[in-house]
Order: C-alpha cells, then sequence, then structure tokens
C-alpha cells in the first residue's frame, strides 16, 4: 500500500448466536447435517396468522455479547421489519432492530492497544439459503431467523491489518464470552468491511464501497489491500469512485461490483407490531453483563512480562487455554512453563487434534512444571508427561505418578550418579574418549554424557552428569 | 346461549344450524359448511353428556369462523384467492379454546378478502347481503359473520376488528359485536390485517353470551406476546363514576344519519333517567384519526401481505413468461397481481408509499404520533367519564355497489369506528331498533383498557 490515500474502513459483522432454538420460534437452531427445511417451524415458513416469539436466550446472549464489547446496553430496545421479496426471506422482512438496538456504544481493544469504537449492536433474524442451478433454484429454511447479533463499528481503522485484526479480536471477543460457536467456515460470523480513501489533506471521507460476506481474517486483510489499489487507481485518474456493493471471491484475490446506490433496495422499515418493545430489568442486564468472562485485553494486562507477547498472542486464539493459565496465575502459580508447553507442544502441527480433548487441569499442569523446575523431568520427558495426560487412560493420574510409570523421573542425585559415572569410566571401551578429552577434544565430553544417559536407561540429569565428568577428567 | 344438554341433543343443534344454513343459501354467509364433523363432534357431545361427564360451558353452541382464522379441519382463505389454495397444519388459538368448551364449528364466513374492506363486497367469493334486505350490503369486513348470527344459522360467530370490522357488521344486522381491548386475546392463527390494530372478537344475540365467550377466549397466549395478562372477569376496570359521555364532533357530524342520531339522544336521556350523569367531550384529535388510520394500517397491510409471494403455499401463477423479466420477478408480480383483488393492492400500494425512504417521517412517523394523541384524549376523557356512548358508523347499511368504486367513500365508513383500534380500547355494539325502512340501527359504548367486562354489562342494559 502506498502513502498517497489514507485509507478509513469500517466493519459490520454478523454473528450467529448459539441459541438451542429459533430467534423467534421454538424449533431447533442448529441444522448441522440436518435434512434441507427440517428446522422450519409455522413461524420461520411465515404460514398466515403466525406471530414471532422472541427467544429471550438470545437477547441474554445479546447481553453478554455486549459486555464483550463494552458496551452499553439499552433497557429499552425495539424490533422493525425491513423489507425485500427474495425466496430466502418467507415473511417477505426481517425482523431487526433499526431504530432502537439492544447494544449501545462500546469499543473493542486490539492486541496494539487501540481502541475501535462500536456504533451499536442488534439482534435480528438470518435469511435462508438458496442453492442456484442451471433452470432452477432450491430453497433450503433452516436457516430462517436464526439469531444472530450485527456488530456495526465505527470507520476507526486506516490500514488492512488493523481490518483484519479488529475481526479477530471481535472474534476472540465473542468466542470467550461464549455467545457464538465462532465457526468461521460455516459462516458463524460474517464481515462487510466499507472502505473508503481520501487524501490526508482531505477533511471529508470518499465515497465507500462495502464488500460483503467475508469469512475468514485473511480475506478481510485481502480484501482491503485489493480495494485500496482497486479505488487508488481511480483517484489517480481524477475520477470518483461508486457508491456500491461489491463481493469478494477468494479464487480470483479481487471483488467485483454486485450493486450500486442507485440500486439499493429501499427497505420500507416499520416498527415490528408483533413484538411489545423489549424492556429489561437493571438487574437482569447486569446478570448476564457479569457473565461475560475475562478478554484478551485483560489477558494482556494480566500476563504482561510474565509470558512473552508473542507466545501470548498466539495463545489469546483459544479460551479454553486462556482460561487455564488464568486459573494456575490465581493458585499463585507461575504459568510461564505451561505457557510455554501449550505454545511449543499443544499448537505444534501434529498435536493440534489434542485440542479436541480434554485439557490437564490445573493442578496437573502445575505440578508438571514442578517436577520440570526441579529437574525431576528432562524437558522431552516433561513434554513427553504433558501429551500423554491427554490420553483418556492417564487423565486423572497425577503428573509424577504418570512419570513413574513412564520410567522418566530424572536422576539427580550426586552419589548415585557419580557411581553411574565411574562405572562407565572403568569401562575400557571409554579409555580413548578419556584420552581424547584430557587431550583437550571438548566435544568428547558428549559421547561421554552418552554413555552414562544409556547406562542409566536414560534418567539421569544430563547436566549434572557433565559437570561430574568435568571433575573427574580434570 | 342455547346449550346441549339432557333435553336438547347437540346433534338437534347442529341440525337447526345446517337447515338455517340451507335457508339462507341466497345471503352468501359461509363459504365452507363443514356438515360431517360438525355432526360427528355433535354426537361425541351428546355421548358425553349421555355419560355424565362435562361437556364444556359451550357443550353443543353451534359457531360460525371468520374465513381469516386457521383451522386444520377447513379452508382459511381469509376470502382471498391468493389462499384459496391453502390447508392449515394448525388452529387458532380461539378456535382451539371454543372447541374446548365445546363449541361446534359450522364452517367458515365470508369476508372482504384479508379483510379489507367494509361491506363484505371485496370477496373473492361475492358479497354477503344484509340480513334485513338483499340490495343492502351486510358490512365488513365480518359480514359473514354478522349475517349469520342475525339469521341464527350459528349461535355465534367469530370476528376480527381492525377498524370496525365487527362492530359496523353488527349494527348493520341488529345483533352484538365486541371489539375487545387489544391484546385481550390471541391473535395467533388468524391471518393478519395490520397486526398493532387488529383483534379478535364476537357476535352474540345477547351480551351475556358475549360475556360467557369473552371469558372462554380471553387470556396471555405464549404463541402471541402482544396478549395482556389474563384480566377478563378478575381484573377488569370497573365503571364507577355513573359518568357516560359523547362525543360532540360525533354528534354535531352533518354525516350522522338522523335516526342515528336521534337513537343515541335516547339512550343518553334514558341513561339520564337512571341517574347517569351525561357529559358532552369535545375529542378534537379524533378529527385526525381517519387520516392517521389510513395510513398506519395499509402500511402493516403492506407488510403483512408480503408473505404471499407463490413460494411456498397457496396460490402461484402460471404466467412465468416474459421477455424482459426474471422468471423470479414474474413469479412474485403475477402471483401478487392475480392473486390479490383491487382493494388489497391499494392498500398494499399506500401501504409501501407511506413506508418508503423519504416519506416515512412525513407520513408513517406524523400517524404514530397523531396515534399517540387519541390514545391521550381516551385517557383524559375516562378520567372523567365511564363510557361513551357512540354511532358505530354515521349510516345504517347501505346499499350494494353504492360506495365500492369509490374508496374514501368507503373508508369514511369507518370514522367513527376506527378511534377505538387507535387507542386499543374495548368497545360493544348493541342493536337499539330499526330505522323506517327496516334497517337495523346500533350504537357502541367506548371504555377503558380492561373494562371489557363491565362494558358488555352496561350495553345489556342498554340495549
Amino acid at each position: 500500500m502506498s502513502n498517497k490515500y489514507e485509507i478509513t474502513i469500517g466493519i459490520e459483522c454478523h454473528v450467529q448466536l448459539k441459541t438451542k432454538t429459533k430467534l423467534f420460534s421454538e424449533v431447533d437452531n442448529d441444522a448441522r447435517g440436518k435434512e434441507p427445511n427440517s428446522c422450519v417451524s409455522p413461524v420461520d415458513y411465515a404460514l398466515p396468522g403466525m406471530l414471532p416469539r422472541l427467544n429471550g436466550e438470545a437477547v441474554k446472549l445479546a447481553i453478554r455479547a455486549g459486555a464483550a464489547m463494552n458496551a452499553k446496553i439499552n433497557p429499552s430496545s425495539r424490533f422493525d421489519r425491513k423489507h425485500y421479496f427474495y425466496p430466502d426471506s418467507p415473511k417477505g422482512y426481517q425482523i431487526t432492530q433499526f431504530y432502537h438496538p439492544i447494544v449501545g456504544e462500546g469499543y473493542i481493544e486490539l492486541p496494539s492497544g487501540k481502541k475501535i469504537r462500536i456504533e451499536h449492536a442488534h439482534l435480528e433474524g438470518d435469511a435462508g439459503k438458496l442453492t442456484h442451478f442451471d433452470t432452477y433454484s432450491l430453497v433450503d429454511l433452516n436457516r430462517v431467523d436464526t439469531p444472530l447479533l450485527e456488530i456495526v463499528s465505527m470507520p476507526d481503522m486506516s490500514s488492512a491489518e488493523e481490518a483484519r485484526d479488529y475481526c479477530k479480536e471481535l472474534w476472540r471477543n465473542m468466542t470467550y464470552a461464549g455467545v457464538t460457536y465462532g465457526d468461521l467456515y460455516n459462516g458463524n460470523m460474517r464481515f462487510d468491511v466499507n472502505i473508503s480513501l481520501k487524501k490526508p489533506e482531505d477533511t471529508k471521507l470518499g465515497t465507500r464501497a462495502e464488500i460483503k460476506n467475508l469469512n475468514s481474517f485473511r480475506s478481510v486483510e485481502r480484501a482491503v489491500l485489493y480495494e485500496y489499489e482497486r479505488q487508488s487507481k481511480i483517484l489517480d485518474k481524477g475520477e470518483k469512485v461508486k457508491q456500491e456493493t461489491r463481493g469478494w471471491s477468494d479464487a480470483t484475490g479481487k471483488t467485483t461490483s454486485q450493486r450500486s446506490k442507485e440500486e439499493a433496495q429501499d427497505y420500507r422499515y416499520m416498527p415490528e407490531p408483533d413484538l411489545p418493545p423489549l424492556n429489561l430489568a437493571e438487574d437482569f442486564i447486569k446478570a448476564e453483563y457479569d457473565k461475560c468472562p475475562e478478554l484478551p485485553a485483560d489477558y494482556r494486562r494480566k500476563f504482561d512480562g510474565i509470558i512473552p507477547a508473542d507466545t501470548l498472542e498466539v495463545l489469546l486464539d483459544y479460551a479454553e487455554l486462556m482460561l487455564r493459565l488464568a486459573e494456575i496465575h490465581a493458585a499463585g502459580q507461575p504459568v510461564d512453563y505451561v505457557a510455554n508447553l501449550f505454545a511449543s507442544v499443544l499448537l505444534a502441527e501434529e498435536n493440534q487434534s489434542l485440542l479436541n480433548d480434554k485439557l490437564p487441569e490445573a493442578n496437573q499442569l502445575t505440578e508438571l512444571a514442578e517436577m520440570k523446575a526441579k529437574k525431576e523431568l528432562s524437558s522431552t520427558a516433561a513434554k513427553e508427561v504433558f501429551i500423554k495426560l491427554f490420553e483418556p487412560k492417564h487423565a486423572s493420574k497425577s503428573p509424577r505418578e504418570l512419570a513413574k510409570e513412564l520410567n522418566l523421573i530424572q536422576e539427580n542425585d550426586s552419589a548415585t550418579l557419580e557411581a553411574i559415572v565411574d562405572k562407565v569410566l572403568e569401562n575400557p571401551a571409554t579409555k580413548k574418549a578419556q584420552e581424547d578429552y584430557k587431550a583437550g577434544q571438548e566435544k568428547v565430553l558428549g559421547f561421554l554424557v552418552g554413555q552414562v544417559m544409556k547406562e542409566s536407561h536414560g534418567k539421569a540429569n544430563p547436566a549434572a552428569v557433565s559437570e561430574i565428568l568435568k571433575n573427574k577428567l580434570k | 346461549m342455547k346449550l346441549a344438554d339432557k333435553t336438547t341433543t347437540a346433534v338437534s343443534l347442529v341440525k337447526a344450524s345446517l337447515k338455517r344454513i340451507e335457508e339462507t343459501q341466497d345471503k352468501n354467509i359461509f363459504t365452507f359448511v363443514d356438515k360431517e364433523r360438525a355432526l360427528k363432534r355433535a354426537a361425541e357431545i351428546d355421548q358425553k353428556i349421555q355419560n355424565g361427564e362435562d361437556a364444556g360451558c359451550l357443550a353443543g353452541v353451534p359457531f360460525a369462523l371468520k374465513a381469516n382464522f386457521l383451522s386444520t379441519h377447513r379452508p382459511a382463505d381469509a376470502s382471498a384467492k391468493i389462499l384459496t389454495e391453502f390447508l392449515s397444519p394448525i388452529d387458532s388459538t380461539t378456535a382451539e379454546k371454543l372447541e374446548k368448551a365445546g363449541a361446534i364449528c359450522m364452517g367458515c364466513v365470508n369476508l372482504d378478502a384479508f379483510a379489507h374492506g367494509s361491506s363484505t363486497e371485496n370477496s373473492y367469493f361475492g358479497p354477503t347481503k344484509n340480513a334485513y334486505d338483499d340490495e343492502r350490503v351486510a358490512g365488513g369486513s365480518s359480514g359473514g359473520s354478522a349475517v349469520a348470527v342475525a339469521l341464527d344459522c350459528v349461535q355465534f360467530a367469530t370476528g376480527s376488528d381492525t377498524g370496525g370490522s365487527i362492530r359496523q357488521p353488527a349494527s348493520f344486522n341488529g345483533v352484538f359485536g365486541i371489539k375487545p381491548t387489544y391484546g385481550a386475546i390471541s391473535r395467533y392463527g388468524v391471518v393478519a390485517m395490520a397486526s398493532s390494530l387488529d383483534v379478535i372478537g364476537f357476535f352474540t344475540k345477547s351480551a351475556e353470551d358475549l360475556d360467557l365467550l369473552m371469558s372462554v377466549t380471553a387470556g396471555q397466549d405464549p404463541k402471541d406476546q402482544t396478549t395482556l395478562p389474563d384480566f377478563y372477569g378478575t381484573d377488569d376496570v370497573a365503571l364507577k363514576k355513573k359518568s357516560i359521555g359523547y362525543v360532540k364532533e360525533f354528534m354535531e357530524s352533518p354525516a350522522l344519519d338522523s335516526e342515528i342520531k336521534t337513537a343515541l339522544e335516547s339512550k343518553l336521556a334514558e341513561l339520564k333517567k337512571q341517574g347517569y350523569k351525561i357529559v358532552e367531550l369535545s375529542m378534537p384529535t379524533l378529527e385526525y384519526a381517519l387520516a392517521a388510520y389510513y395510513i398506519i394500517q395499509p402500511a402493516e397491510v403492506a407488510s403483512n401481505l408480503s408473505r404471499y409471494d407463490g413460494v411456498r403455499y397457496g396460490f402461484r401463477t402460471e404466467n412465468l413468461k416474459s421477455e424482459d423479466k426474471t422468471p423470479l420477478d414474474l413469479l412474485f408480480e403475477n402471483t401478487r397481481s392475480e392473486g390479490f383483488m383491487r382493494e388489497n393492492k391499494r392498500r398494499i400500494m399506500i401501504g409501501n408509499f407511506v413506508l418508503s425512504s423519504g416519506f416515512y417521517d412525513a407520513y408513517f412517523l406524523k400517524a404514530a404520533k397523531a396515534r399517540t394523541l387519541i390514545i391521550q384524549e381516551f385517557e383524559k376523557a375516562f378520567k372523567e367519564v365511564d363510557a361513551i356512548l357512540s354511532p358505530v358508523s354515521p349510516n345504517p347499511a347501505f346499499r350494494l355497489g353504492e360506495k365500492v368504486s369509490d374508496p374514501v367513500a368507503m373508508y369514511l365508513e369507518d370514522v367513527m369506528s376506527v378511534p377505538v383500534n387507535l387507542a386499543g380500547v374495548p368497545a360493544v355494539a348493541f342493536p337499539v331498533g330499526k330505522s323506517k325502512t327496516g334497517l337495523p340501527l346500533g350504537l357502541q359504548l367506548i371504555g377503558p383498557r380492561r373494562s371489557d367486562k363491565n362494558l358488555i354489562k352496561l350495553s345489556g342494559e342498554l340495549a
């Protein structure tokens, strides 16, 4: 990106809330792996005479999500109808909160510390899904009125990285708060990115284009970079950017025009007369608000100087790991080694499947860290014990018990070690090496340490052995 | 209400009803008669009575459903072409409660398609004729319900009232009709007209019957979140001031028929004799009620009718070929063009206009503000009086075809009934005799929210 233009970015994000039932009916909200049109009630199907019934669970999750973006909850909000004709919308309108949203102003704090302001967030129902074929289209209404929280940011981002960071941080905060499954691949969170360019000296923002329906952080970043190039070329030529909606293709790496402002629909918003105003008592709001756990920004402050920042950033993608670290930290135990185990072992590609298993308990991890610190375990042995703790048959064992069982406890007793060293030095097969070492070939020491380790069946502390050898061969 | 008992069987009540339905066929009241099921249910109820079991407080009472009430047993087409092929998988809460109480549904009765109208002339099945004059309208939109009760086809009928659709046909046909407090009865399973104005109510021949039906059907319904917490019969607003008002602006309206005016004056005199204080109320904002109503109502109508697109159920066009339009656009356009009646389309057009970007503030929002003022004006009035006695409609039943081509004249029919819907307050229409030419005359008593029961009682005393 050149510096010729300043870029301004605002993002709207649709978060699917993980309620049991739909936003306005009592049918299953989880249609994964189910037959098309099997999770549809007469209300979702928009039969005549059907009335929406607001799902209280969705309201609670919206409040918790509000807490996860440091936002005010409006004690009184309302629903409105947004009209459009399309087979994915059985009612001919979407029930949303256009005039009075449930979540007011808030902010999301990026890893850099910059705060991106949230304008508001509102509850609404999702649309169905169409699959198009040559001469016909199929309609699946399973997704109709899955609860969505649409989170609207202020145009506070000014680079592709910031846009990506914001989306990622929003995703983290929403998954920490437990309001969504957060499965991006399946569209649990979808981003609409508004991008405009202006010259640094201009005070007014440029005309924006909206890139719809991005579903990965990477595509958000790429789309912004692409739009910067596209819009700056237009501006370079002295032409005007068109206000329009554009789509993104991961395959081509390009955005393409979908609908211009002139073609934009008139949604004819109207207050939803079938739902009374949503009036929330102060203690109800507080109870839900308080259910929001610690967020990435809280962990950054908590572990500042304790866990290296780059390690922490990697771990922050996993709310469960952070909860465990916080638990250990709260018990007054050190977290640095456990954090390191998480980052280097658990998140290593070959071990990532372990993330689906039950994470070892805080006391197990603390004991493991202690054993490592006291050199009862070599770092290789500690990692082995750590991995074994994920196996169901070992999961309930203490690390010490398990290390003993696996014969991994390191020998640190100097008398014992000396006896083994002596035995190795007495072996004629090591005579040559001893002489070479004494003659100044220091690297031979490694061979001798290896012999001792072999003699100890791998249990000797190699550092201690090395010291003993050095003394004996002086 | 004549219930089935040891001496009068439900089967005989149903047979009498079927006979009257047969005799009154020329009036075009019923759009579907559920003969077999009615007789079967009657036999079941008779069996219960024979066995000494509780057959319900409406045991064996034949009734008719306005055809915008959904039912799994009979068509629920709202007398609209676009719903002719629709069969409902669910029952309306009200129909369910009535049948549970032992009432027997005889079938569905005619209405203006989607309840759009004041004469039942906008029905896909043609107009229903007035109970007393074949040349005149039944009123509407619940015309079929009113005539069915007036001519004893059934002992009661359900209705829906968005701007007068129960009260006006009740007064045109000389029967009782209640428009309850908004939210008193569940709207679940009734084809919506304008959701913030729609209420479910009944037609009967006596005030006592209205009371009985209210006690069976009123109450909070989890399927309709706009229903009020239960109040009917336990927590009703009492009418204790011994004071009745009348609206000066209505009384002085040049449109008011002289015989209705005389009837109103004589009832006021009667009340005065009974010791009531009679208060003249000036309610100037009611002048704006009709205008506000014909903005809010079409807006909600346009929105509620959006679901009829030919995709999922009901009528679907076969005309899908065109050179310049996509089949999808044609599916929407032609299904709706062919499936809706003229009046439906008129309201869709008005509704979409007042909601469109740039006009919302000037029309819908203004109308919503006027509505608030009207609510306040009623609240103020009810600080002074227990109830307001008012005409339902400025005139008795008009001639078939007289107003149907002049929508504004037709809309003016509603001028004295719509303020009640905008305010959400209850009103009971009751008969007050006949005109010199033999047409029924009716008045309405309007009370504060949740005064339904006491209003019914008072109307019974006045009728």
